[in-house]
């Protein structure tokens, strides 16, 4: 009898323990960090088209690969004035990220890799004299060819890491946070 | 005057040689149990208890007499006692605590009913790893091996496996500390086990029937003694510039009031490899656990509590990006980020926290017939910080609550030569997944109730043979409620056929239900014969079931710890194990030796496989998912212990695991590799009981691996060259030195150890194949540990 008194005790804390559990459901997620569009604008400093390459993907980590457009070609031997911008578009209205990449400079820098383009030159600088990349400078190649861009945003990369303050990814670490391989083509005027 | 003397002298002594006298009485426990058949033993006079423990000695001769009293497993009773005349002597005779723990082990040389091999580690094994961690400890059993990430993440392997087949038992209740996933180590101070028991294959019903590697139980310590002791442990440490402080207090009772106390403080910097330092790889922990218990006739109840709070830093340079981050991390061969030595920690890192409390009711019906209730409550908080940008900088990435109810009866019986234990278990948990991560959580909210009952019977046949049956029956329901990208959803092949389970549309995303139900049996046979004095041989069959997790069921996404995109499958059905295990044991006082050959045939078995590769605007991932095949796995431990002189021993541990992933006719991925461990022990006693202590590690290098390498464009000069990516091929085999040594005195009252040890001597740099660190990092090198062990 003492034994059934002292189950049925337990069994009831336990019961009244346990059936208070609230309301499951999850809530919906939409990622704040993802950078979903990679935008990268090229102004030609005397005249000419704007160029714009742009990296998109609305999936985020999702399994939808990223689509990239390229608007046009360069100008062989042309100097473009060239920005980077990052957005979240998984939000409506999208979130402006290349803010927040300005603001933390010392912890991203931007890669351009490339052979046979032309020559990149960062044209901002973080608090430490080091640069970012947001504002770059592009001198397009004398001769017409194509090749393949890459555009990488790097979180807390090494800047001080020999190379990587002129723009050598090699020794740079870091996570990248966007990355993107651009087919572009120059062409005489 | 002389003649009245002798006269006087003479007449005494015929009086007390004529005189008889009777001693007579009980002898029961401090609990008042009657001792049946305690010897009583006056000089040439003997007598024993009657099963309600009373007894008569008689014919004993007028004097003062020695009197001993004595029973198996109790202390010896010795007194004086003056026989004048009749006496009756009530005597309680105390439980010998030593005894009582060799009992298991010896029973009156009558071969033990258990027929579970039962691997235990020592004292001094949990207290040398005071400042590590239960998995590290655990290592020093042969077949027992460590999946670390980096150094303070220790899992134990038990023949290769892992995670959810090797449930954790602590004081108990099974540890729900969300311990699927690799870089998830139990949540548990080392500090709070008096009694760290190993038992590989699924012999432990009792515990569950899913543990298809095998159980760890951990045991608080056990002061039977009516006494206050007080241990502190203070480790200090060469490597990670740090150590720990263990304090322990326990009040012993035989009946009444008895409690324990058990605190924890560790505090380590950056570890550091012969070469470079390991960036971001302290920890800290503060616990607390306790327990106050009432004894009283024949019961016994108890409340306990433990807190486990821990803060890990993981080695920055492992947090990788995507495959073109990965693949220069490989080639680089060191880490790309090595800063100052610093005892700060920053992300990416874990903090976890685990509360346990349980409520323990025991009753001792008779001498035959026990049983056992209890409630246990357990809250753990797991969260991991990512390196993020901006205001999330301070806000992890992953923060899980997972809450645990359990409550289980279990009860024993015995009569004469059989003993039947049964029980029933329930356990009601819930998962929250913080929306406020701003990540879509790769383990999702869910709940669920288990429900097991289970009954072991065993029976000696004679003192040489017996024999071990069980089964156990479990049911568990699951209800997931989860967010999947819509492109997700179709990617995995769910459109169509799993569209029952989605409960709501948002845009992109889809709000699913999962639910799952399972009814498994699980069931275990085993002999144990005495073969003579010195062999036994025990041979075990087990069939376990495991349900697949909610880390396999439901990831889904970008894991930054790894840089892969792990998958879970919503279409994995459970494990099903069969294991055959035999232990052969040869006890003596020179050599001892024990070997453990396994079989061990998996169906269904879960791994995680990469696929493909995912490109995304990161760049491009590795997709690992999870999938089933069946498993193979066999392999031999083999232990042995020998005392050539009395001054020096040796021991030899050997490990081997066959793993053959049977449907695609492969090896398994991150099986332990063949290792050798040696260790030979010098004791001077009348030097302060000085030991030394040297110890040899050899690790071989695994050849049995699957290949699961994959190429990744990286641009070069302006072209995308595929480059291969190796992260399949085992690191090379590796040979460690470590020393350890000792002295033990009084200091007033007070029992001191004092121990140096040296692990790697010879600051070897290696990698070692079951760390997740090992693409990117060397291990730890050299530590230099002091401790310091006060017994009081």
């Amino acid at each position: 009898m003492k034994l059934f008194k002292i189950s049925a005790l337990a069994l009831i804390t336990f019961i009244s323990l346990t059936s208070c559990s609230s309301d499951d459901d999850a809530t919906l997620v939409n990622p704040e960090e993802v950078i979903t569009t990679l935008t990268a604008t090229f102004t030609p400093v005397v005249n000419g088209e704007v160029v714009t390459l742009t990296s998109r993907d609305l999936d985020g980590d999702g399994p939808d690969a990223p689509v990239l457009t390229v608007s046009g070609d360069f100008i062989t031997g042309a100097t473009y004035n060239g920005t980077i911008e990052f957005a979240n578009e998984t939000v409506t209205p999208a979130e402006d990220i290349t803010e927040e990449v300005q603001t933390e400079g010392d912890e991203h820098q931007i890669f351009f890799q490339q052979n046979g383009l032309g020559t990149f030159t960062y044209n901002d600088m973080d608090d430490n004299q080091n640069p970012i990349g947001l504002s770059f400078i592009y001198q397009a190649a004398a001769t017409a060819t194509t090749g393949t861009l890459t555009i990488t945003l790097k979180h807390e990369p090494n800047k001080d890491a020999e190379g990587v303050s002129e723009g050598d990814i090699t020794n740079a670490g870091g996570v990248s946070e966007a990355s993107a391989n651009f087919q572009v083509e120059l062409v005489e005027l | 005057m002389k003649f009245y003397y002798m006269l006087l002298l003479l007449l005494v002594s015929s009086w007390c040689i004529q005189a008889q006298h009777t001693l007579s009485g009980t002898v029961q426990t401090p609990k008042n149990a009657a001792l049946d058949g305690a010897h009583l033993h006056i000089e040439e006079w003997h007598g024993i208890t009657t099963p309600n423990g009373d007894y008569k000695v008689s014919g004993i001769t007028t004097g003062s007499k020695r009197v001993i009293a004595s029973y198996v497993g109790y202390k010896t009773l010795d007194t004086i006692i003056n026989f004048y005349g009749d006496v009756k002597f009530d005597i309680v005779l105390q439980p010998d605590v030593t005894q009582l723990q060799e009992v298991v082990l010896t029973e009156n040389n009558i071969v033990s009913q258990s027929t579970t091999h039962k691997q235990r580690l020592k004292t001094e094994v949990i207290e040398k790893y005071s400042d590590a961690t239960l998995g590290d400890a655990l290592k020093e059993i042969a077949g027992v091996h460590a999946l670390k990430t980096g150094t303070t993440i220790v899992k134990p392997v038990i023949n290769g496996l892992h995670s959810s087949r090797v449930p954790v038992i602590a004081n108990n209740v099974r540890l729900e500390d969300q311990q699927w996933g690799t870089e998830h180590a139990p949540n548990l101070d080392i500090n709070t086990a008096g009694r760290i028991t190993v038992i590989k294959g699924a012999d432990g019903l009792q515990y569950s029937g899913d543990a298809i590697g095998g159980l760890v139980l951990v045991e608080p310590l056990k002061v039977l003694k009516d006494t206050l002791l007080g241990k502190t442990i203070v480790s200090a440490n060469s490597n990670g510039r740090g150590g720990n402080l263990a304090t322990s207090l326990h009040r012993g009772n035989e009946k009444g009031w008895a409690w324990n106390a058990n605190g924890t403080f560790k505090y380590m910097g950056d570890r550091e490899t012969p070469d470079y330092i390991l960036s971001n790889t302290g920890n800290r922990e503060g616990n607390f656990s306790g327990n106050i218990k009432y004894l009283g006739n024949n019961y016994d109840l108890s409340a306990y509590y433990s807190f486990y709070n821990a803060t890990i830093g993981i080695a920055r340079t492992t947090h990788s990006g995507n495959n073109v981050d990965l693949i220069r991390a490989i080639n680089n061969g060191e880490p790309s980020v090595i800063q100052p030595f610093t005892h700060t920690i920053n992300a990416p890192k874990q903090e976890l926290q685990h509360h346990l409390a349980k409520l323990e009711y025991n009753k001792t019906i008779n001498v035959n017939t026990s049983f056992n209730l209890q409630y246990a409550f357990q809250l753990n908080n797991r969260k991991e910080y990512d390196l993020r940008r901006g205001n999330l900088r301070t806000i992890p990435a992953l923060d899980l609550t997972l809450v645990t109810h359990s409550a289980q009866v279990n009860w024993k019986q015995r009569r004469e030569n059989t003993t039947l234990k049964v029980g029933f278990s329930s356990l009601l948990q819930n998962n929250d997944a913080s929306p406020d991560t701003g990540v879509r959580p790769l383990i999702p909210n869910y709940d669920k109730i288990d429900a097991g009952a289970y009954g072991i019977i065993s029976h000696s046949f004679s003192d040489h043979f017996s024999g071990e049956a069980g089964i156990r029956y479990d049911f568990s329901r699951i209800e997931a409620s989860k967010f999947y990208q819509k492109s997700r959803w179709d990617n995995l092949g769910y459109g169509g056929v799993l569209n029952h389970f989605i409960t709501g549309d948002f845009g992109t995303q889809w709000l699913t239900a999962p639910k799952f139900t399972y009814h498994n049996i699980s069931a275990s046979l085993g002999v144990r014969k005495k073969i003579n004095n010195h062999f036994e041989l025990l041979g075990n069959i087990g069939i376990a079931m495991r349900n697949p997790n909610p880390s396999e069921l439901f990831s889904d996404g970008l894991h930054h710890s790894n840089g892969t995109i792990e998958l879970g499958n919503l279409r994995l059905e459970r494990e099903r194990a069969l294991k055959l295990s035999t232990t052969l044991l040869k006890k003596g006082t020179v050599f001892t030796f024990e070997a453990t050959p396994f079989i061990n045939s998996i169906q269904n078995f879960i791994y995680l496989q990469p696929t493909a590769t995912e490109v995304t605007i990161r760049g491009s991932f590795p997709v690992y998912n999870y999938r089933q095949t069946n498993a193979l796995l066999s392999g031999i431990d083999i232990n042995t212990s020998w005392k050539p002189i009395q001054n020096i021993q040796h021991n030899f541990a050997f490990a081997y695991v066959h793993s053959t992933n049977t449907s695609a006719n492969e090896p398994l991925i991150d099986m332990p590799p063949l290792n050798i461990t040696n260790t030979v022990r010098y004791t001077v006693p009348k030097w302060y009981n000085l030991f030394l202590e040297l110890r040899s590690e050899g690790v071989f290098t695994q050849n049995r691996y699957p290949d699961n390498n994959f190429y990744v464009d990286v641009p070069r000069d302006g072209e995308l060259i595929p480059m291969l990516t190796d992260v399949s091929t085992p690191p090379s085999g590796y040979h460690l030195l470590h020393f350890g040594s000792g002295v033990k005195f009084a200091l007033g009252k007070t029992q001191t150890a004092i121990n140096l040890s040296v692990y790697n001597i010879f600051n070897t740099a290696y990698r070692d194949y079951l760390n997740r660190q090992r693409l990117y990092t060397n291990e730890a090198g050299r530590n230099i540990q002091i401790q310091i062990k006060l017994n009081y």
